[in-house]
């Protein structure tokens, strides 16, 4: 064989073998591609659509228009000119006839509290359009609030396309009429407290489950293997059981007729029913027993691919079993920690059910309020916004969580 | 594994005992809802009390005379296998796909893939309720259908992705280098040997569905309510025995997704095993 002969046999092959792949590649990315299409249909495009209405003000653009157009000279210092409030009275008698009056009108009492009213009476008492030029002393005669700037403010801040009241509101904020962002009044700045409340339950819930899934999973990982499968059965059918089952189970175990107050009333410890459900207590017990599982499994998984050896060590070095567990066992364990930790807390912010059935009204956490607002109120931009920013937190933490699951691949060493 | 929990000192030993007493205690937490109400399904007596005053099946042919619950078990097997079956479709085809696909964009499509097991059910649940109302897919099986399969199809990737990585590829080769089309290769070599995988993700996404409630809770009509939903308001209003019996059976079917999953996982691992 030539050298020449090699060389020109060489290029084609090679060519040949990176169009094959190619084709692999492509063929790979195929199979991959109807599950995305799916995803983007039952999972993107709708989250993508909750984020904008937590931002798209189309209400009074649409109900208004004449309006909105009227008020784009105005420059928000005192009331705007004859031909706005023309245009308010035309707006207001052509959505009354086409009955989308209340939509504009339940959108502007978020900004002001009675708007409803004011828009919804000038509307019935509206016989006619004002003769011209009459329009503004008209408007004030049936209704005071047109006198007030406040009011105009109100349906140029809602002009849209697209609005941040949503999304300020989800945080206690609001705008004053001259556009500043200040804090919300006091009978709407409750999601700051009901936020704080998701993030104290969940933390509350990921520490519970720490302290008790760690001996469990210790005891689990330093067990034959035998016994430590049979055990692991006690974790793993609670997992597998209904959320609902066990809920219901918590209820019928901690209402007030329920078996430990029978017990304790039998035993003569105590006189009345201790109240253990329908409130902050209940919502621990069930979302503690409903996650623990998500926290045992990962520390079990990383504590059985500790070698005891490293324990051993320690001990022939004379390190006490406090010392050896401390700075020997204990920093090991910290990527299942982390994880199950991450975990139990990414699950538990997004509890709605649990804290539904076995909490009590100062229980209820945010999703509970995205539900309220989408169903009850049909508020869709504030369920919106709040939704966005549980999605953000949400978000976040599983970017962290992915980097250190990801990062306990790499180190090596520890199994699964 | 028994040599490094053989306690060489006494204090290595009481802090051993006191790991085990608590370990079982808190098993016993993760265990008690369940002992809990299992007898009292059986109880002749209307309130949920112990002790039980008399053993009796009432409940049970409560539950199965009712054709609300009836109704109720068959959306839910109607919506939860064919959630099933179609995430088992897409989510097999992605994984072999992602299993060969080699790009700077695949931990991002991972993650867009696995993302619905993260997000907030009520997220979903909201997102979804706006973009399929106008649709017309609220109050039918397709839209209920549609997310349940969004939510389960992770867990079909994640359990079929690790057996295809436990997979030996040479023998895919092996296939083809008879002259086997890729087809051929799948159906003959490589899909009886990912079986056991398969059916566990199935399973799973099976369970995702039998067991969701929030979706149900807004795309549901009268018509479409599931086991689990018809329970959501069965405890809100008034925990009836009824639905201690509901829960047993349901329990069950779990122990029995549960011990078939135990079993295919051994199978795979014996096979496994064989092979190494």
């Amino acid at each position: 064989m030539t050298a020449a002969f090699v060389a020109g046999a060489d290029v084609p092959l090679k060519r040949r073998l990176k169009r094959a792949e190619r084709a692999r590649q492509f063929r790979a990315l195929g199979l991959v591609l109807p599950l995305l299409a799916f995803l983007l249909f039952t999972f993107v495009v709708p989250l993508a659509g909750m984020i904008w209405k937590s931002v798209d003000d189309w209400e009074v653009p649409q109900v208004m228009p004449q309006t909105v157009a009227a008020l784009e000279q105005w420059n928000g210092q005192g009331l705007p000119d004859e031909a706005a409030y023309a245009a308010l009275a035309a707006d207001i008698r052509t959505a009354r006839e086409a009955g989308t009056l209340a939509v504009a009108a339940k959108r502007l009492n978020y900004v002001v509290n009675g708007f409803r009213t004011t828009l919804l009476s000038t509307g019935r008492k509206l016989k006619e359009q004002p003769a011209p030029g009459t329009a503004k002393a008209t408007m004030i005669e049936i209704a005071p609030a047109w006198g007030e700037r406040e009011s105009w403010a109100a349906i140029k801040s809602a002009s849209g396309p697209v609005t941040s009241y949503y999304l300020l509101a989800a945080v206690d904020l609001t705008r004053n009429p001259d556009g500043d962002i200040v804090h919300a009044p006091a009978d709407q700045s409750i999601y700051r407290d009901v936020f704080l409340r998701t993030f104290e339950i969940g933390f509350g819930v990921t520490a519970l489950c720490l302290i008790l899934g760690f001996p469990v999973a210790f005891m689990l990982a330093n067990l034959p293997t035998g016994r430590s499968n049979l055990l692991m059965i006690f974790v793993l059918l609670p997992f597998w059981t209904s959320l609902l089952v066990r809920t219901c189970a918590w209820i019928v175990i901690l209402q007030s007729e329920g078996i430990v107050n029978g017990s304790l009333q039998w035993l003569g410890i105590i006189e009345e029913p201790l109240r253990l459900i329908y409130n902050r207590f209940g919502v621990y017990m069930a979302m503690t027993h409903v996650l623990l599982p998500f926290m045992i499994l990962p520390l079990y998984s990383v504590m059985r691919g500790i070698s005891p050896a490293y324990m051993r060590a320690a001990a022939s070095l004379g390190a006490p079993p406090v010392t050896a567990f401390l700075r020997i066992y204990l920093p090991q364990t910290i990527p299942g920690i982390g994880a199950g930790c991450l975990l139990v807390f990414i699950l538990a912010i997004g509890y709605y059910i649990t804290p539904a059935l076995v909490g009590g009204a100062a229980d209820q956490m945010i999703s509970s309020f995205i539900a309220f607002y989408t169903t009850e109120t049909v508020n869709w931009g504030l369920a919106s916004a709040l939704g966005a920013v549980l999605l953000l937190s949400t978000l976040v933490l599983a970017l962290l969580y992915g980097k250190l699951a990801l990062g306990r691949q790499t180190t090596g060493g520890l199994k699964n | 594994m028994s040599a490094n929990h053989s306690p060489q000192t006494a204090s290595q030993r009481i802090a051993w005992i006191t790991t085990v007493v608590v370990g079982t205690l808190v098993l016993f937490f993760l265990m008690a809802p369940i002992l809990a109400i299992v007898p009292l399904s059986f109880s002749s007596s209307t309130y949920l009390t112990y002790p039980l005053p008399g053993f009796s099946l009432r409940w049970y042919e409560d539950f199965l005379g009712s054709a609300r619950w009836m109704n109720a078990l068959k959306n839910s097997v109607i919506i939860g296998v064919a959630s099933a079956v179609l995430s088992m479709v897409l989510g097999t085809l992605a994984s072999l796909g992602l299993a060969q696909w080699k790009s700077k964009w695949k931990p991002l499509v991972l993650a867009l893939v696995l993302s619905p097991m993260v997000v907030p059910v009520v997220i979903t649940a909201v997102g979804v309720y706006f973009f399929f109302a106008p649709l017309g897919l609220t109050g039918n099986y397709l839209g209920l259908i549609l997310v349940h399969t969004a939510l389960a199809t992770p867990f079909v990737v994640i359990t079929v992705s690790a057996t295809l990585q436990s997979f030996d590829m040479t023998l895919a080769r092996a296939a083809a280098s008879l002259g086997a089309p890729p087809l051929l290769t799948f159906r003959k070599v490589i899909l009886p040997l990912i079986l056991p995988g398969l059916a566990s993700g199935a399973l799973f996404a099976f369970a995702t569905s039998f067991d969701e409630v929030v979706t149900v809770l807004f795309l549901a009509g009268p018509e479409q309510r599931t086991l689990p939903r018809e329970m959501f308001s069965g405890i809100r209003e008034n925990i009836s025995p009824t639905i201690t019996a509901v829960a047993v059976v349901l329990t069950v079917i779990s122990v029995c997704m549960l011990s078939t999953l135990e079993y295919l996982r051994r199978r795979n691992e014996r096979l496994k095993g064989n092979a190494g």
